[in-house]
């Protein structure tokens, strides 16, 4: 079980959140959900912290996708999986990738749509593809444990829900930051509310009423 | 920024010590200005060769008629110039990468500090005593300089790379391939550049190595000179300007490691001289030791005292006036470096020097900035005498050319910005034009005076008093120990020199800004 006990979180000299106490237990889909600047990113990174320490296998879609712009889509999701290779597999692979490895990621772009894309650079892709690609590459790293900071922001409603379907299929335990409700809502097994430094409020999903949601996003 | 479990207590905005308070610049401008009329009468700028007039008419002669023929090597020169260029700095990125790898470490930033503090023509100075005079010891000299400047400029590139792809990876990607995927990768356009330009400074590096016996371009114009073979060194300073200019032609990236392939071919064909383990052990185990203690009884106190006198005569009879001198010409060259910058710049810029005007203006710049400055002390040590004369003008004229030419080309870039009814001549220059390049001219000006301190102190190898003078003299004279202790005190000036720059910048409040892609 990762869990933070009593925590305040800061980014640099600012703090975002105060005594913070959240238990994930496994088997969870929880969503945080808050206005941007609420500290759903802060909170992410400090649940990372304490997962890795407690030797949870953590797999990542950080929020700015943090690919490799120069390197081909298929190379960056090959990165999710690089500590599980010896550096001279993973240097010949950069030359030129193992047929079973290119097989293995073309299906999962395949079901991500973006399997003509495997060998462009990933500069050359769009935003929405961009994300799509972290996503897959956490996809590929495999775990125990997700943690995505807004992984489908810059999908259109169409793709938006299959994604992140895909996504959270592969995972027994994830902890996600979402801005759409809806989303939320249909995918996630408990929701946590961040506001004003605090956590407002951290219910099983259907046992939130609509004034909780209100209360969030209200000025 | 991980997020930390730490609160902080708001302080109060502490005073800002005296020292971290903005100077006036142009409070510093006339404190500058007073010092070099200072400096000027400490200086030694007389004119001491016997008939500068007529060395100056011979060479111009040998301007309108330069004798290609006069070399009888002339074909090996060139071809042993750019071996070495390409193959030493090659080895020297090589090197410097591998150590840009460990640049956490301290012992790898100190040893990157010590390679590029020694100049080339200083290291060529040492491995020749070992090897002789063989184009081997002159990819070894560049390689040695270029391997420290390669590790910190790679190493600062990877600090600045992008975290967010290895901290997106599982564990964080602390292991090789996350360094290799998520840094090095996308690092190497960066390497690649910066390698590229590396080269082309390596050409000039190499040609000029030949000034102190190598086989390139440099020892055909020593010798030509010596000769009084006027006609022969024009036509070599015609080649070294014609292999520089063109190299926008020949220099193509795609063609770079064909070019790289080819010279390390070359010099594995090459004679290595005579190199010898017990030649080099001889040199850093023996020579090097400083002669009161080479085989003393270091527990006897007569040793130390002797070692003590060695010292003392040594720093003040050649450290301290070496270093006085250092600075002397490094500060006027400084200062006049700022002059012609600022007096120059306007030859470029259309709307003051006229269409036909700036076209002249960059030929005078593009031959200025051209020149490697080392050669051009030369032929100005030949034509005046060995005084810091040369020195100051060559530098102050190289260094402010480079300068012009990129504070000219902003200049040119801004006038069309300007307010319709801006004014036009001495008013453009003086309102508009200058207080608006101001700060990015300071920043270069720093960054060149680094340079200039850095090639004074080797401009003694000339005959100019610095400490590179007492180098060579101690070398000529194979007294290794005390070359090794001025190299030391070559490597302690140029600390301080940036450290007093770093300072004065900060209160300053300007950066140091890259003359890239100027050498």
């Amino acid at each position: 079980m990762v869990e933070l006990r009593g925590q305040t979180l800061a980014y640099g000299p600012t703090v975002v959140l105060e005594n913070v106490t959240l238990a994930i237990r496994p088997g969870e889909r929880v969503a945080l959900l808050g206005r941007s600047g609420a500290g759903k990113s802060t909170l992410l990174a400090a649940i990372r912290d304490s997962a890795m320490a407690a030797g949870e296998d953590v797999a990542l879609v950080p929020q700015e996708n943090g690919l490799v712009p120069q390197l081909s889509l298929f190379h960056n999701v090959h990165m999710g999986r690089l500590h599980r290779h010896s550096a001279f597999y993973n240097l010949v692979t950069l030359l030129r990738p193992f047929r079973r490895d290119r097989a293995e990621v073309a299906a999962l772009a395949r079901e991500l749509g973006l399997e003509p894309l495997l060998d462009r650079p990933v500069e050359r892709l769009s935003g929405g593809q961009r994300q799509r690609t972290a996503v897959a590459r956490a996809i590929h790293a495999g775990g125990g444990f997700l943690l995505a900071d807004e992984p489908v922001s810059a999908l259109d409603e169409m793709q938006a829900p299959e994604v992140l379907r895909a996504l959270l299929s592969r995972f027994p335990t994830s902890v996600i930051s979402l801005h759409d409700i809806g989303l939320a809502l249909a995918h996630c097994t408990r929701l946590v509310g961040l506001k004003d430094r605090r956590i407002i409020f951290d219910l099983r999903t259907g046992e939130q009423n609509a004034s909780d949601i209100d209360r969030l996003y209200a000025a | 920024m991980p997020p930390t479990s730490t609160v902080s207590t708001p302080l109060e905005p502490p005073r800002p010590r005296r020292r971290d308070r903005p100077l006036r610049r142009l409070q510093v401008v006339w404190i500058a200005l007073t010092l070099a009329a200072l400096a000027l009468f400490a200086a030694d700028l007389q004119v001491s060769a016997p008939s500068p007039g007529a060395v100056l008419k011979a060479l111009a002669l040998g301007f309108a008629r330069p004798d290609f023929l006069a070399l009888e090597n002339l074909g090996q020169a060139l071809l042993l110039t750019l071996t070495v260029a390409f193959g030493g700095v090659a080895i020297g990125a090589a090197a410097g990468f591998a150590m840009a790898l460990a640049w956490n470490w301290r012992a790898v930033r100190v040893l990157s500090l010590c390679l590029r503090s020694v100049h080339e023509l200083i290291w060529a100075l040492f491995i020749i005593t070992v090897t002789g005079p063989v184009a081997i010891a002159a990819v070894m000299a560049l390689a040695l300089s270029y391997s420290g400047i390669f590790a910190k400029v790679f190493g600062e590139i990877l600090d600045e790379a992008d975290p967010a792809p290895r901290d997106a990876l599982p564990g964080r990607g602390l292991t090789l391939s996350g360094l290799i995927y998520a840094k090095l990768v996308p690092s190497l356009p960066a390497f690649w550049s910066y390698f590229c330009y590396r080269i082309e400074c390596g050409i000039r590096s190499s040609a000029v190595l030949g000034f102190v016996g190598l086989p390139t371009l440099g020892f055909e114009l020593d010798t030509l000179f010596k000769q009084g073979r006027y006609d022969g060194a024009a036509a070599v300073l015609l080649l070294t300007y014609a292999l520089i200019i063109s190299q926008s032609l020949w220099l193509r990236r795609r063609l770079v490691p064909l070019y790289v392939l080819g010279a390390l071919a070359y010099l594995a064909a090459l004679s290595p001289g005579q190199v010898s383990g017990f030649g080099l052990w001889q040199l850093l185990a023996v020579d090097m030791v400083p002669a009161p203690l080479r085989g003393a009884d270091l527990t006897a106190a007569g040793t130390w005292g002797a070692f003590g006198d060695w010292l003392w005569r040594l720093v003040s009879q050649q450290v301290l006036p070496g270093a006085w001198a250092t600075v002397l010409v490094s500060y006027l060259a400084f200062v006049l470096c700022g002059i012609v910058a600022l007096v120059a710049f306007p030859l470029i810029v259309t709307a003051l020097a006229g269409r036909i005007g700036a076209g002249l203006g960059h030929v005078a710049l593009v031959i200025m900035r051209s020149t490697p400055e080392y050669m051009l002390v030369f032929v100005g040590v030949q034509v005046l005498g060995p005084s810091m004369l040369p020195a100051v003008l060559a530098l102050g004229l190289h260094n402010g050319a480079i300068i012009a030419h990129l504070v000219g080309r902003q200049a040119e870039g801004m006038v069309p910005t300007l307010r319709p009814d801006r004014p036009g001549g001495a008013g453009l220059y003086a309102y508009e034009l200058v207080p608006r390049v101001s700060s990015g001219l300071i920043a270069y000006l720093f960054y060149r005076g680094e340079i200039i301190l850095r090639e004074s102190m080797i401009l003694g190898i000339l005959g100019i008093a610095t400490l590179g003078f007492y180098v060579d003299s101690a070398i000529a004279t194979l007294r290794f120990d005390r070359a090794a202790l001025l190299v030391v005190a070559m490597i302690l000036l140029t600390a301080l020199a940036d450290w007093a720059s770093r300072a004065l910048r900060r209160r300053l409040k300007v950066g140091a800004l890259s003359t890239r892609p100027f050498c």
